[in-house]
């Protein structure tokens, strides 16, 4: 039999769920006005402004030299469910997307855990990689990111043996998501990658675009980008990397993992059951003549990666 | 309220011009203003040709209880362009999948009706309303006979619920517009089943009001 008791707690003591999430920014805007006042200023440089330009960043060797997108195409077509699931709800809304302050916190099995401004981000040497992105829905786009190798943080915190996959988790800000309150997906985002690949020299963590911070509908002020893999492994507007043994559970895998494999490599072979995956729109074509690569045509860069295991499987 | 030959015409007109709308604005985007589609085109233009299908055909569906309900007898004589006009959007919908999406690629085409139940069945739907549209001319009703053309007709029963299927099983994520869909034809359907139940009773209190 079930015996209800009181709950110890009132009913009034109970923060609501939405001031709960926002505290740290009532902690935050306290000392902001603490520091504004004994300093006379009224905010701090606006490292992650969107549209600032970006200088003193080198080419790179893994940039490819295809005709690349218009910076109107690739901030006009966005699938960023936190602000809508249609792709031009992005663009309409992420401007609230409170960008500053913000820190990623790097975590887990790591030696030295640390929480990074995104300013000191910022501050890392910056390369220009002209990457090929193909969506899951069978289109596909070239975009100049700007950015640097993930390696270069993992190595800032030192992994531990037991550190075999990172996880990372996408901002999750009610207050100017529209999309989170929905239960569209279990939000916050989470993408994973296996530690081999989130250590590869093509996984880089942009910070910009054409020459410009990342618009917030591209995943401000800091997002992964996989080339080899579906668009949406490439988490944006990243607030928490977490370095784990066991293989995360992603986002798209806890809403239809028979749709949505933990691997998601581009590969013409393995049909979507929704989409076939043999060819694909480069946008704004109209047509889908344009035939899919294996590893999205990184396959001479990253296919030692998966020697010996069956793609089709491993979806 | 009764309406003159010259008022059904002009009625009929109007709607005319109006099916063509979103027709124009896709052409002029296409052509012309580049903006009005945004990034990816072809999608735009696939969608909204679906999005119109599916409305027209919920609308044909809406004459029938609309007519009884107000009494209104002329607004079965705007049935057909209804019905020829989502016949059309829909051809505009295959079309831009065949062409777009697959290049033409007969192989491929029959493998997605194959094996994506959402192809299948906005596949099913879209053979089930050719003959349908076939059989729209008076020339037609009358060699098969009012009875045989009615019977026949009747598939839209099947093709309307398919057709909203297919926009449900095609959505990822987001239910939300799918559900509008399948409410509304909820109500559609539902009103007959109800008229029907109710036919003995009402039919006293739906003839006085016309």
């Amino acid at each position: 039999m079930l015996i209800k008791r009181p709950s110890e707690i009132l009913p009034s003591e109970i923060t609501p769920h939405g001031t709960y999430l926002r505290r740290r920014e009532f902690v935050s805007a306290a000392g902001a006005l603490a520091l504004g006042v004994a300093a006379g200023i009224r905010a701090p440089a606006a490292a992650a402004q969107e549209g600032r330009k970006i200088k003193g960043f080198i080419k790179s060797k893994f940039s490819t030299t295809e005709k690349m997108n218009s910076l109107k195409e690739a901030a006009g077509y966005n699938n960023f469910y936190e602000f809508g699931t249609d792709k031009s709800d992005p663009p309409l809304y992420a401007k609230r997307l409170k960008t500053q302050p913000w820190t990623v916190v790097v975590e887990g099995e790591v030696a030295k855990p640390r929480t990074f401004g995104i300013e000191e981000l910022m501050k890392m040497q910056m390369e220009e990689r002209i990457y090929r992105l193909r969506c899951v829905e069978a289109w596909s786009m070239v975009i100049p990111w700007i950015g640097f190798e993930f390696n270069r943080i993992a190595r800032l915190v030192e992994p531990t043996s037991k550190a075999k996959f990172v996880e990372f988790v996408t901002a999750q800000q009610p207050e100017t998501m529209p999309g989170v309150r929905l239960p569209v997906l279990d939000w916050p985002y989470i993408e994973g990658l296996r530690i081999d690949e989130a250590m590869h020299p093509l996984t880089i963590m942009s910070t910009g675009m054409y020459d410009e911070v990342l618009p917030n509908q591209n995943g401000a002020p800091i997002r992964l980008v996989v080339p080899w893999k579906y668009g949406f492994k490439s988490g944006k507007s990243i607030v928490r990397i977490r370095f784990v043994e066991k293989q995360p559970r992603t986002a798209w895998e806890k809403a239809n993992s028979q749709e949505y494999g933990f691997y998601s490599n581009v590969n013409p072979e393995v049909d979507h059951p929704r989409w076939s995956q043999r060819t694909e729109k480069r946008l704004p074509s109209f047509f889908a003549n344009h035939k899919t690569q294996l590893f999205n045509g990184y396959g001479d860069q990253v296919a030692g990666l998966y020697a010996g295991m069956d793609l089709r499987k491993l979806y | 309220m009764r309406l003159s030959e010259r008022a059904i015409t002009g009625v009929k007109s109007f709607l005319f011009v109006a099916a063509l709308l979103p027709l124009a604005y896709l052409s002029a985007g296409a052509f012309l203003f580049p903006d009005w589609l945004g990034t990816n085109p072809a999608e735009a233009i696939t969608r909204s040709n679906g999005d119109w299908a599916l409305r027209l055909l919920l609308l044909t569906l809406t004459v029938t209880p609309m007519r009884q309900l107000s009494g209104w007898a002329w607004l079965l004589r705007l049935r057909r362009q209804i019905g020829l006009f989502a016949f059309f959007y829909v051809l505009l919908h295959v079309s831009s999948y065949v062409s777009f999406d697959h290049v033409f690629d007969v192989g491929e085409i029959f493998r997605d009706i194959v094996k994506r139940p959402f192809i299948t069945v906005g596949f099913a739907a879209f053979v089930m309303l050719t003959p349908l549209a076939l059989t729209s001319t008076n020339a037609m009703v009358r060699r098969l006979g009012a009875r045989r053309w009615q019977v026949l007709h009747r598939l839209v029963y099947l093709i309307a619920p398919l057709a909203v299927l297919h926009f449900w099983w095609m959505v990822k994520r987001d239910l939300t517009e799918p559900i509008i869909y399948a409410l509304l034809l909820g109500v559609l359907l539902g009103y007959r089943v109800y008229a029907r139940t109710r036919r003995p009773l009402s039919r006293a209190p739906v003839a006085a009001r016309s």
